[in-house]
């Protein structure tokens, strides 16, 4: 509500009950200050946004008043303006003002303001009172303390927007400093390099590493586009000179409201690091650089005979989730349209595949349901298989914010995640386990009576044979399968079943089992039951890993689905693609990821375009997956590094990074966000989508568009959910669905009606996993990410910065099976399972229970993925990357170099 | 000798932490009392008797306690004893001569505002206070004074003793709850009042360990009896820890009013041998006002030293004879202050610092008077209007009376 103050003796309209200081600011009267940053909690430090209430004669301060009708202030008169010139001469004698080298120059708040005041050294006239202190330097920043006018934003933003707590202020008087972890040495703290309080620093005391000397504001430009790395989709700020990025700032999207992660801020370095700069084409085992027309014509006619020979079912291709909406859209198109079949997949099925499956079978609709964004309002948030901390870091800061707020958390996970150290519960389940667990919450949420029975009568389907089902699990059995004490099932199930809005997170702990569809129908299940979805703040949350792996989905790369989800099953929906493309198209669903890789090693599939993916490594049985891709007649890789995937290829295609194209990126929360070209990309390479329409071209089906946004618009005339947002409106953030070109979007789904109708439950009986431990491989193995590296490291790990937080791989062990085995931190041990071995350092950590150990699967040296499962889902074709059976040796390093020797 | 209410016990107990010994002397009646009162009767008993803060800053106690209860919230009982402005010395006498004294004043205080907890949050230096509190609250909570269901009555209440870490600030109301929370003892913005928000954010009356220690007298004897004693606008007694110059430094509970003449040469046995009086530091050494032969005969009561440009505080009276010079003296406040400030807010964290170079510049004469002064007279202005809390606010007090006497 506006209210009227007066000012300096005129009126004003400000918002009612809002911080005075920053209504004043957005009204034009420019109150200095450093101190307030209106992300966090005031601090009234700096005292410049001094005001004198008139009423009382007091002077107050600005940032740490709320705006009250009939307020009556002054703020710029003379004694006012005095105060605030003497306190602002005091701060700049603590401050080491060695402007002409500082990085922050041009853009210090506080030279501003000895600017605006007229302070020139001549004026000075206090001497320096800054004490000289030791700088400090970490993998990713630097904090000189001289410059420092501890103004706290580090700190607030450190506690308050990443809730990490790493810092805090020592000592007293003019002797406080910013001090990190407990021993005040930066580097060894627990900071994880995320780089929040660089960008909250008002001055130069806080600085990016690898931005020093490379420029400084006024030279820079900058482009705003979208994290290129995990599904969260944050914007950022991507500061450039002569086509270098020279530092990142995270800008105030409506995912990540201006914070980042480490990856984000300083992950970029690869884009100039072992780029593809020519098509190549391999000649008697060596890759010859060829020029693009003589590539671009032997891929077309390569496919082309191949076709001609063996028929249309021998070809197939993986798209990526790392490319934009538009060029997943080509690709899925090129192989229907050319080669005559729906054997088109993504890095999704390894992902979220089951996500898809149970969530259309439960609600019609295989995405999250609510936003990131209204997680903050939950009362009750519940983190299921999902390491949020470390695979979508800028989410788990806002479950923390909710959880300071007042909101329950409750962490399923086998492991002690970052995450369970804030939780009211944690349910340190079994390996594979999940079904039960979720079934014996909701036995005991139904017994407690906490169901919702308006819910269930007005807007589901099936409860009774579903309720049926979970009357068997009691928390005493479901205890006995899964470890979990009755009591802490009992516990969450009390948190859940009474939150007003709870809200459901997961990830691949859910989704890659043979049980993943199973476990998502009981999360969807648990939603159903107690009323927490069709509402803002609630809902069934599937946090999708890569840049635009829901953009790829949604845009048909799936073997199963055109664009939109329509099935190519479907007559209708075949139809209408047949009409809008052309041509006829198959009926037959295609082969899924796993499913080609087990054709191309029968022989089946003979030919295969993967464009950015990286199949040896991020594929379950690598040794299978070796054996398949070197017994395709002819593989090409289009990518922009030379991967372990392209090293086996035929023919290699340089394309272009995200951050060197223009296209939309679709982000976990079903939000469309454009990319822009950030940096020029390395000469002699092409887009994806230029790449495949050249392919297509040739092959005898032209696929010419001006732009990437021409794409955009034939993906908005197929694609009922993308219809509404074109070229015109990328920049309004819309989250699908968005029907018509007036559609405002859709931040929660299922309000009033499901997608299908009515939502459906599925009794779903406790499965346990194909491969479970026996005498000869005791120990449970689980793969998966870590904060500091991305899929298959191909980008992470030529980053020397986030290299340097983790250089290699590793497998976590339990302290006691670390003492019963005999192993210290960093030896080496050789994990074995059925499908393979490999060799790795122990890291102890009790983050594992006993009997289980951890891997996470960035590192081609050290490939988990030879030792994972391939078991699949049934339906969903997900393997079961998560839990299987693996034995544990010590090896000392005089075998290891006989046995390399050998 | 003049009636004592708060120090009337004090050296009459062999054991002092003994609840026997304690209500031997009519002890824990005023509680009982009480809680056959409803609280609000209380609290208005407390009102009546015009009490007003004993720690420095002479806030209505009742006042206080009336808007924490009026909350209706959990409310919990702070008795500031974090006593360290130099000086001061009058809360220790207080708990380790008379514990329980101060402990039934907590109790009747949650009684009143409707607390189940209550804190002493001691200055860390006093560990002798600190096991004596510690030993007297264990005596209470076995004779049923403290826990469950005291005397028989309904009302549950208990306290923890706590110790500080070394901090003049954290006798700042606001910094004490920080530190009393586990977390930097650093002071908070006003509003919210600790009244209204304060420990673990319910409403939070922090009383003075005198204050408190007052109260059972105020209910024992009445308001219209306490309010009788001392002036209108400062009733009943006040303790003054003096120091310094003169022949018989002590603590001495005298009514409000006495003036600050009677207080030094007739119950402080006057100026040490030899010696003349210079000044008197009245109200705090820190925070306190350099008051001059010209002042003494001004009654120690809230009203009238104001009139005179000072304050009464925490009632620390330090007498200063004629060989000491005032600018030593302020320098050796500004150091206390250098080392004191929280640092949060930039005017007290560098100001003092500044202020302290130029006063250090006068005193070995690199910096000439008519150089320093006003630079530091118009810094220190600045301070107390823009400081956060108290510290900064007051350091104007001791430079411009001292300087004024010192140098002008």
């Amino acid at each position: 509500m506006q209210v009227e103050i007066t000012v300096d003796g005129n009126p004003m309209q400000l918002t009612k009950g809002e911080t005075l200081l920053s209504e004043l600011r957005s009204s034009g009267v420019d109150v200095p200050g450093l101190c307030y940053n209106g992300k966090v909690s005031p601090t009234g430090c700096c005292r410049l946004c001094c005001i004198k209430d008139t009423k009382t004669d007091k002077v107050e301060m600005a940032c740490t008043l709320t705006v009250c009708e009939g307020m009556d202030i002054q703020v710029f008169t003379p004694e006012i303006e005095g105060y605030r010139k003497e306190t602002l001469q005091l701060i700049l004698s603590e401050h080491h003002h060695d402007c002409m080298t500082c990085e922050a120059a041009g853009s210090c708040d506080l030279e501003d303001l000895a600017y605006r005041y007229g302070i020139d050294s001549s004026s000075e006239v206090y001497p320096p009172a800054y004490t000289a202190s030791p700088v400090h330097e970490t993998q990713v920043l630097v904090f000189d303390p001289r410059k420092c006018i501890k103004c706290y934003r580090c700190v607030k933003a450190c506690d308050e927007l990443q809730e990490k707590h790493v810092l805090d202020m020592v000592e007293r008087s003019n002797e406080i400093r910013v001090w990190a972890g407990y021993n005040g040495i930066w580097k060894e703290s627990s900071c994880d390099g995320c780089g929040e309080c660089i960008q909250a620093c008002p001055v130069g005391a806080l600085y990016e590493k690898e931005a020093v000397r490379k420029g400084r504001t006024w030279e820079l430009t900058s482009t705003d586009t979208v994290c290129e790395y995990c599904g969260v989709g944050c914007l950022i700020q991507v500061y450039i000179k002569n086509n270098h990025i020279v530092k990142v700032k995270g800008k105030d999207g409506p995912a990540n409201e201006g914070r980042l992660c480490v990856k984000g801020r300083f992950g970029h370095q690869y884009l100039e690091i072992n780029r593809l700069t020519s098509p190549l084409i391999k000649m008697n085992g060596t890759f010859v650089e060829v020029t693009w027309d003589e590539a671009i014509h032997h891929v077309a006619d390569t496919f082309s005979r191949m076709l001609t020979t063996y028929g249309p079912h021998v070809l197939g291709g993986l798209s990526s989730a790392r490319c934009t909406n538009e060029e997943n859209y080509l690709f899925q198109k090129f192989v229907r349209v050319l080669f005559h079949n729906n054997n088109v997949d993504h890095c999704a099925r390894l992902c979220h595949a089951s996500t898809v499956a149970g969530l259309t079978r439960a609600f019609g609709s295989g995405a999250m349901t609510n936003s990131i964004a209204e997680l903050a309002d939950s009362d009750c948030i519940f983190v299921m298989g999902s390491n949020t901390t470390e695979t979508h870091p800028v989410i788990a800061t806002f479950i923390r914010n909710a959880v300071r707020k007042g909101a329950a958390l409750i962490v399923a996970d086998p492991r002690a995640i970052d995450l369970a150290s804030s939780a009211h519960v944690h349910l340190q389940l079994k390996n594979g386990t999940d079904v039960a667990v979720l079934n014996g919450i909701m036995n005991y949420i139904y017994t407690q009576g906490l169901h919702s029975q308006d819910f269930i009568e007005t807007r589901t389907e099936g409860f009774s044979d579903f309720i049926n089902v979970v009357g068997e699990y009691t928390p005493e059995r479901v205890e006995d399968i899964t470890g979990v004490s009755s009591e802490k099932i009992q516990e969450a199930a009390l948190l859940f079943g009474q939150a007003e809005k709870a809200s459901i997170v997961f990830s691949m702990g859910i989704t890659q089992h043979i049980t993943g569809t199973d476990n998502v129908l009981s999360l969807a299940n648990l939603a159903l039951l107690t009323g927490n979805v069709g509402r803002p703040s609630t809902g069934v949350n599937p946090l999708r890993g890569q840049g635009n792996v829901q953009g790829a989905c949604d845009v048909g790369a799936l073997s199963s689905v055109y664009p939109g989800y329509q099935p190519v099953t479907s007559p209708e929906a075949r139809e209408q693609f047949e009409t809008a493309w052309g041509v006829a198209l198959s009926d037959n669903p295609g082969l899924t990821v796993v499913e080609m890789i087990n054709k191309a090693a029968l022989g089946e599939i003979k030919g295969m375009y993967i464009v950015g993916e990286n199949p040896m490594v991020s594929d379950p049985n690598t040794n299978h997956v070796e054996r398949a891709l070197k017994n395709l007649e002819f593989l090409v890789v289009q990518d922009i590094f030379m991967t372990e995937t392209a090293l086996l290829a035929d023919v290699v295609l340089p394309s272009q990074a995200a951050l060197e194209k223009e296209g939309t990126f679709t982000n976990t929360e079903r939000r469309i966000q454009p990319g822009r070209r950030v940096v020029e990309p390395p000469p002699n390479t092409k887009t994806d989508w230029q790449i495949i329409g050249s392919i297509a071209g040739k092959m005898g089906y032209p696929m010419e568009y001006g732009t990437v946004w021409d794409i955009l618009r034939e993906i908005n005339q197929v694609t009922p959910i993308y219809r509404g947002i074109t070229p015109e409106r990328v920049t309004e953030g819309l989250q699908w669905p968005c029907p018509s070109e007036d559609h405002p979007g859709t931040p929660y789904l299922h309000r009033g009606t499901f997608s299908r109708g009515m939502g459906l439950f599925s009794p779903v009986d406790f499965v346990p996993p194909a491969e479970c431990p026996d005498e000869e491989y005791p120990f449970v193995l689980s793969t998966g990410r870590i904060l500091f590296h991305y899929h298959t490291g191909t980008m992470s790990r030529k980053v020397e910065a986030l290299d340097s937080f983790v250089h290699e791989g590793y497998v976590e062990i339990s302290s006691q099976d670390a003492d019963i085995l005999n192993i210290n931190q960093d030896d080496f041990v050789e994990v074995t399972t059925r499908r393979g071995r490999i060799t790795v350092r122990a890291k102890i950590s009790d983050r594992v229970a006993p009997q289980s150990v951890f891997i996470p699967f960035h590192f081609s040296e050290a490939p988990a993925n030879r030792l994972t499962n391939d078991a699949l889902d049934p339906e969903a074709k997900i393997p079961e990357l998560k839990v299987c059976a693996c034995a544990i040796r010590k090896v000392d390093v005089i075998t290891l170099q006989k046995e390399g020797e050998e | 000798m003049n009636e004592q209410i708060v120090l009337n016990n004090v050296g009459s107990y062999e054991t002092p932490a003994s609840v026997r010994e304690y209500t031997g002397k009519g002890g824990y009646e005023a509680l009982k009392e009480c809680l056959t009162r409803d609280p609000e009767s209380v609290i208005r008993e407390v009102e009546d008797s015009k009490l007003r803060g004993r720690g420095g800053a002479g806030f209505p106690t009742g006042t206080k306690w009336r808007y924490a209860a009026s909350r209706k919230d959990t409310a919990y009982v702070v008795a500031n004893a974090d006593e360290g402005e130099p000086g001061a010395f009058k809360d220790r006498l207080i708990m380790e001569g008379d514990p329980h004294k101060l402990i039934e004043g907590i109790a009747i205080a949650g009684y009143a505002v409707g607390a189940s907890h209550g804190f002493i949050y001691v200055r860390g230096e006093y560990s002798h206070c600190l096991n004596l509190l510690d030993e007297a609250c264990a005596d209470a909570r076995k004779h049923h004074f403290l826990g469950n269901k005291i005397a028989g009555s309904d009302f549950c209440f208990d306290i923890k003793v706590r110790a500080g870490a070394g901090s003049y600030v954290c006798g700042e109301e606001t910094a004490l709850i920080s530190s009393l929370e586990g977390k930097r003892g650093n002071p908070r913005i006003r509003p919210p009042y600790p009244t209204s928000r304060g420990l673990f954010g319910k409403p939070t009356v922090v009383n003075n360990v005198e204050t408190l220690a007052t109260i059972p007298a105020i209910i024992a004897g009445g308001s219209k009896w306490f309010s009788s004693v001392g002036t209108p606008q400062s009733t009943g007694t006040k303790l003054f820890p003096v120091s310094g110059a003169v022949r018989r430094p002590g603590c001495y509970e005298l009514p409000m009013g006495t003036s600050l003449e009677t207080l030094i040469l007739t119950h402080a046995g006057g100026i040490k041998k030899g010696k003349t009086l210079k000044a008197v530091l009245v109200g705090g050494a820190a925070a306190g006002t350099f008051l001059g032969k010209e002042n003494l005969s001004v009654p120690l009561s809230f009203e009238h030293l104001n009139q005179v440009n000072a304050q009464l505080g925490s009632g620390v009276v330090v007498v200063l004879d004629c060989d000491t010079n005032i600018l030593d003296i302020l320098v050796g406040i500004m150091e206390f202050f250098m080392r004191e400030s929280c640092g949060l807010c930039a005017p007290c964290r560098v100001g003092i610092v500044q202020i302290h170079r130029l006063l250090s510049g006068m005193a070995t004469g690199t910096i000439e008077p008519e150089d320093g002064i006003d630079r530091i007279l118009s810094l220190a202005r600045v301070m107390n209007k823009t400081c956060l809390c108290p510290l900064g606010q007051s350091v104007v007090m001791p430079l411009q009376s001292g300087l004024n006497l010192e140098v002008v």
